[in-house]
């Protein structure tokens, strides 16, 4: 038995410890908005926040998991709602399935960096493929969020 | 691409009634014949779609095209409620299963407002009437009297009443047989930036793909397919798999040769979807491999230029190609190699079905659910009414998931294990084994006479037809594939359009705007050629070539209108400065396409620096007659522009051996944000009927930026993608 914790509740799981936390999600406790998308921690669709920073969550066994908090699209932070808030409003998805992977990606930006420059919003969010081509409006939300935050 | 028939305005209403409380209204409008002649032998057309207004006042309206971002569960039903008066925070719309009763439900082929469009404005018309006559009967006024507003029907003295109070009264109605469209300038949605409907649920993961299913004592499966294109099993060892926790079955699944037919292999079943995987890869296969394995991408180039390199099948031919030739003051001749795509939708494929004796449900991301039935229906030889295909959301799709294999296949292993299964592809899956967009080389040799004018033009192309998919050994284009070549907007007075032959070697698919994309970039880059030979400005020479403004010669019920591709063009030019001073080693690039009925122009600016591309900004124009939403359109046209990116930078599918080289997002790169330039997009404002909106971004796309790096460098590649010549 593996105890996890997500969105602030406690799941014991029994399975193989080196499931990648993204099947444990998905197959095992049934929180599907977290996305596989490559299974190779390529497309950042799979992003969950550990402790608060965006992992690929295709890669991460679950046993190196035990003792952290996960929180995935379906849970609620600060940065992570305040985000969600500027994507409706710049109505950024398209089909919309990268879109968990690319919120966790920039909560997890705006965790660490409340102001980030271009640049740095362009090399952390360049872990995540939008198939779609959202990524201006992405950028815009970003923006927006963040000048929202600042004057609030 | 075939007419609209006729409106038969009597079969426009089909029923009228109660069902779950509410007033149910059906139409039976019309036949829409088929786009091109990809599907034309293979779907029925009978529309019949849905308003059902209950009497709380919710507005439950039916999409019957899927939703893969485009935005079409939106921009459909905002056509209905805003002919409807209706209050769009009462709408809900409900997603249509695979049924001939809808219509064709093709979401491709950029068709899906651009065919329904009328059909759903007389459908909202229709129930504002209705609801008109019934408030105007229960307070025994005149009709004349009263508007409708807002979900409300208001009489002129003030008083009024709200829809869903109307609903028992209006199923006593008779439905008019004529009704009045709103005047354009009233539009409350159409024309406007209404925002996706679904916008909340996609940004928080509760939208429902077909990844994201669920349902009691659902198993999933893992599928090992050969790799190379029509493989089959000649024995499988599957004691290790089965040794691996969360395995429950190993079984095979059979190659059905036909268009939709899955490519067969064997399946894992498992508790989770890891260990399927992982069960996958502990099989132990032979193969009986297939004839494909000769085919190796370089040599198979090779051969399609040779093929382009001497006279093929005559598409078109307008006055003397070879006297224009002598005549020249000038020849010019290039040839272009484009490999092939994949779709690489960030949603694999993937399927949930339960098959329970001749009962079957389905569960998918599907464009076409129609097909998906009708293929189901027939590998169970049962009836069609015994198959129920739910179309979840799509996580993307361009064309691949039109092709419903994925389904047929999981179809095959819940049957064979006699209960609900997910079939998921990995990425690898989806890489390796698509319906790729198809290689081309294409030849083009222009005449320029001694004033800088064209006065021949050559275009010669061979690639493997999607029609082979459909007729196995098919080995030129279908009618349809050539157009995109022979309608070349340019008035040139000897003109001469060849196919050459080519066989398929995989399955050949369509992606995001198809043929348009060879040809496109073809037609696009050989001008900016002929330009620099004729020393003119290339957007001066371009708007001579097109010349005079007139309708071009189409099949069509649509206008293909050169006065419209000009304008595109110089306001995609104007808006991207291409008068002004741009910084030191800054250039544009122009590209104009017709695709989908719109027409579409780019303008680019990048610069070279070091040997690396920037690109700066996009500039994007597009002409898709009425509006509908020009929000959507606006995200059209920039996800299009990534998508003309992503293949000009990085897209190439190979084969070695008959196997696809390429497999994860490693090696079959798309675009990130970092090069993602700024997009300005202009809609011309119209009130011609609305055309494509999806598709005919993206053909402008690559050759603008081949255009670009020739005028800021002086270096023209011919070939893509652009990491193959270290330029990205």
């Amino acid at each position: 038995m593996i105890t996890l914790k997500i969105n602030g509740k406690e799941h014991s799981v029994d399975v193989d410890p080196t499931m990648p936390l993204l099947w444990v999600i998905r197959d095992i406790i049934g929180f599907t908005g977290t996305k596989f998308g490559c299974g190779k921690g390529l497309c950042g669709a799979c992003m969950v926040l550990m402790d608060g920073n965006a992992i690929n969550s295709c890669q991460m066994p679950i046993s190196a998991i035990q003792g952290k908090e996960i929180v995935t699209i379906e849970g609620k932070t600060e940065n992570l709602q305040a985000l969600q808030k500027s994507w409706a409003e710049f109505n950024v998805p398209q089909c919309g399935f990268c879109q968990s992977g690319q919120l966790i990606t920039a909560t997890s930006m705006l965790n660490n960096n409340p102001n980030p420059s271009e640049d740095e919003v362009n090399g952390n969010m360049s872990r995540n493929i939008c198939r779609c081509g959202t990524y201006t409006r992405i950028k815009e939300a970003i923006t927006h969020c963040v000048e929202l935050k600042n004057k609030g | 691409m075939a007419p609209i028939k006729n409106i038969s305005r009597r079969g426009f209403i089909k029923g009228i009634g109660l069902a779950s409380g509410g007033l149910v209204l059906a139409s039976s409008a019309y036949s829409f014949s088929n786009f091109g002649s990809k599907e034309e032998d293979i779907l029925e057309f009978n529309p019949n779609l849905f308003v059902q207004l209950n009497s709380n006042g919710s507005l439950i309206l039916v999409a019957s095209r899927s939703e893969m971002g485009q935005g079409v569960r939106t921009s459909l039903t905002s056509v209905i409620a805003d002919e409807m008066e209706a209050d769009w925070d009462k709408v809900i719309v409900k997603q249509a299963t695979g049924d001939a009763k809808y219509g064709n439900q093709n979401t491709d082929g950029s068709r899906s407002v651009r065919t329904l469009f009328e059909t759903m404005r007389k459908m909202g018309a229709t129930v504002k009437a209705v609801l008109i006559t019934a408030a105007a009967k229960s307070w025994k006024v005149p009709e004349s009297e009263c508007i409708a507003k807002n979900h409300f029907i208001i009489h002129s003295s003030g008083k009024k009443i709200g829809f869903g109070d109307l609903v028992e009264i209006a199923k006593e109605i008779s439905i008019p047989e004529n009704v009045i469209l709103k005047d354009p300038k009233d539009f409350k949605f159409i024309g406007k930036k209404l925002p996706s409907i679904d916008v909340e649920n996609l940004s928080n993961g509760s939208a429902v793909f077909g990844l994201d299913k669920r349902v009691p004592n659902m198993k999933f499966a893992a599928i090992k397919r050969c790799s190379v294109a029509f493989g089959t099993v000649k024995s499988v060892d599957k004691t290790e798999a089965l040794k691996i926790n969360g395995v429950l079955d190993v079984v095979e699944v059979p190659m059905l040769i036909k268009a939709f037919g899955p490519l067969g292999g064997v399946a894992v079943i498992a508790t989770n979807t890891w260990a399927a995987f992982k069960g996958r890869d502990a099989l132990k296969i032979e193969w009986n491999y297939s004839k494909n394995t000769s085919y190796n991408s370089e040599t198979f180039m090779d051969s399609i230029t040779a093929n382009v390199h001497k006279p093929g099948k005559v598409e078109k031919s307008i006055g003397n190609i070879d006297n224009a030739f002598k005549k020249a003051n000038k020849t010019h001749e290039a040839t272009y190699k484009l490999p092939h795509l994949a779709h690489a939708p960030m949603e694999v494929p993937n399927a949930v079905v339960s098959v329970k004796g001749d009962i079957c449900e389905v569960w998918a991301p599907i464009q076409s659910p129609q097909a998906a039935r009708r293929e189901v229906a027939n590998f169970l030889e049962t009836d069609q009414s015994n198959v129920t295909i739910n179309v979840t959301f799509l996580g993307g799709g361009f064309g691949r998931k039109a092709k419903p294999d994925f389904i047929v296949e999981a179809t095959a292993v819940s049957k064979a294990i006699n209960g609900p299964v997910q079939v998921v592809w990995s990425r690898e899956d989806d890489i390796q084994h698509s319906y790729y967009h198809t290689v081309s080389s294409q030849f083009l040799k222009g005449a320029i006479d001694k004033n800088g004018k064209v006065t021949g033009w050559l275009h010669r192309f061979a690639l493997p037809t999607i029609g082979s998919t459909f007729t196995p050994g098919r080995d030129l284009p279908q009618p349809w594939e050539a157009r995109s070549a022979t309608d070349v907007p340019y008035d040139i007075p000897n003109l001469q359009i060849e196919a050459g032959k080519a066989d398929a070697h995989v399955r050949i698919g369509w992606l995001r705007s198809v043929i348009n994309i060879p040809h496109g970039f073809a037609i696009n880059v050989f001008a900016d050629e002929l330009a620099h030979e004729a020393g003119k400005d290339p957007l001066e020479f371009r708007l001579n070539l097109i010349g005079k403004d007139r309708i071009q010669e189409t099949k069509d019920a649509y206008k293909y209108d050169t006065s419209k591709l000009k304008h595109v063009l110089k306001t995609a030019a104007k808006n991207a400065g291409y008068d002004k001073q741009l910084p030191e080693g800054h250039a544009i690039g122009l590209a104009v396409h017709y695709s989908f009925y719109s027409h579409v122009a780019a303008a680019i600016e990048v610069s070279v620096t070091n040997g690396k591309l920037t690109i700066h900004k996009i500039s994007v124009v597009i002409d898709c007659g009425t509006a509908i939403n020009r929000d959507t359109i606006t995200a059209q046209m920039e996800g299009a522009a990534i998508f003309g990116m992503s293949l000009a930078y990085y897209g190439k599918i190979t084969a070695k051996d008959g196997a696809i080289e390429q497999s994860n997002f490693h090696n079959y790169q798309v675009l990130r944000m970092p090069n993602a330039p700024k997009i300005q997009v202009e809609i011309v404002n119209s009130n011609d009927k609305p055309t494509g909106v999806g598709e005919p971004g993206v053909p402008v796309i690559a050759p603008a930026i081949i255009n670009a790096i020739f005028k800021a460098t002086g270096k023209r590649y011919r070939t893509l993608p652009l990491s193959d010549h270290g330029l990205v």
